[in-house]
């Protein structure tokens, strides 16, 4: 991703103080910043992203949808989130095979932070690396939680609601959505 | 200097920890002294904001650097600005004291 947004997010104007915001995560902002600001095709944004055109699709649809649903439920937009990592900041090491970051920016860096080893290398990638995770989704409120792995979605219990909580994007979140929890 | 690293247990056979908000153990290993010290998580119930409490624990510590398997996005702006090194290990099939040996190299 080359930038973040520099703000965090949008309040809806004459409402209170919104306790349940959309969370828009960066890769979804970064998916409509592509293909509405820049106007890049699907394809075209996919690569920018480094990933595949139908993960591609998948976010950038999310991101339409939960705008939607900000806009005309006059619910605030927060970014947050998401698996995005900035690359310019990373680097990865070829001797022990970690990533790893570099907190003081003036300093060149030699070394490996873990294991010291010279063989170094800037994190590459077409200007954003981005791993996609699964997430949990409330079937009531709407709420998502990155999916811890092993542990079934629906042992997790939104916090809002009460409700056993599905994955994102299976027929148990598409089918059931309507049924209470 | 200090590195947490984050241990799915309190002993150096343990595995490393993937997650670093809700790891079970941190350890803390000083690299001058040689010393390490198993720290018990206590925010590895926690509904939310397990991660920015870590975070509050480990720097207290007077940590440099952490070791872990994944870092959260809210983590990793703090440790930004807390300048601390962040080090993600891909393949966590590590345990601690393979760790304690990688960075143990002068």
């Amino acid at each position: 991703m080359t930038n973040p947004p520099h703000f965090k997010g949008f309040t809806p104007i004459g409402l209170p103080e919104e306790k349940n915001p959309v969370v828009l995560h960066y890769e979804e902002y970064e998916a409509v910043r592509l293909s509405d600001f820049e106007l890049y095709t699907q394809l075209e944004a996919a690569k920018e992203m480094g990933i595949s055109r139908p993960t591609y699709t998948r976010i950038y649809e999310s991101a339409r949808r939960k705008i939607a649903m900000a806009f005309v439920k006059g619910r605030a937009i927060v970014f947050e989130g998401g698996k995005v990592y900035f690359d310019s900041e990373w680097y990865s090491c070829k001797a022990c095979g970690c990533w790893f970051n570099h907190p003081a920016k003036e300093d060149e860096v030699k070394n490996c932070g873990l294991c010291n080893s010279t063989e170094i290398q800037q994190f590459h990638g077409n200007g954003k690396h981005t791993i996609t995770v699964d997430y949990c989704v409330c079937p009531q409120c709407g709420l998502e939680k990155v999916h811890t792995h092993g542990v079934p979605c629906n042992k997790d219990i939104c916090p809002h609601c009460n409700c056993a909580m599905h994955r994102k994007g299976t027929p148990h979140h598409n089918g059931f959505r309507i049924n209470k929890c | 200097m200090k590195v947490a690293i984050t241990s799915s247990g309190n002993s150096p056979e343990s595995l490393l920890d993937s997650r670093f908000g809700r790891c079970s153990y941190f350890v803390v290993f000083d690299t001058e002294s040689l010393s390490t010290e198993f720290i018990p998580n206590p925010n590895k119930e926690n509904i939310d904001g397990a991660g920015p409490a870590s975070v509050q624990l480990v720097a207290s510590r007077g940590v440099k650097k952490v070791v872990s398997g994944e870092f959260g996005s809210k983590v990793k702006a703090l440790f930004d600005s807390l300048q601390i090194q962040l080090i993600v290990l891909n393949d966590i099939d590590k345990n601690i004291s393979e760790v304690i040996k990688l960075l143990n190299h002068k």
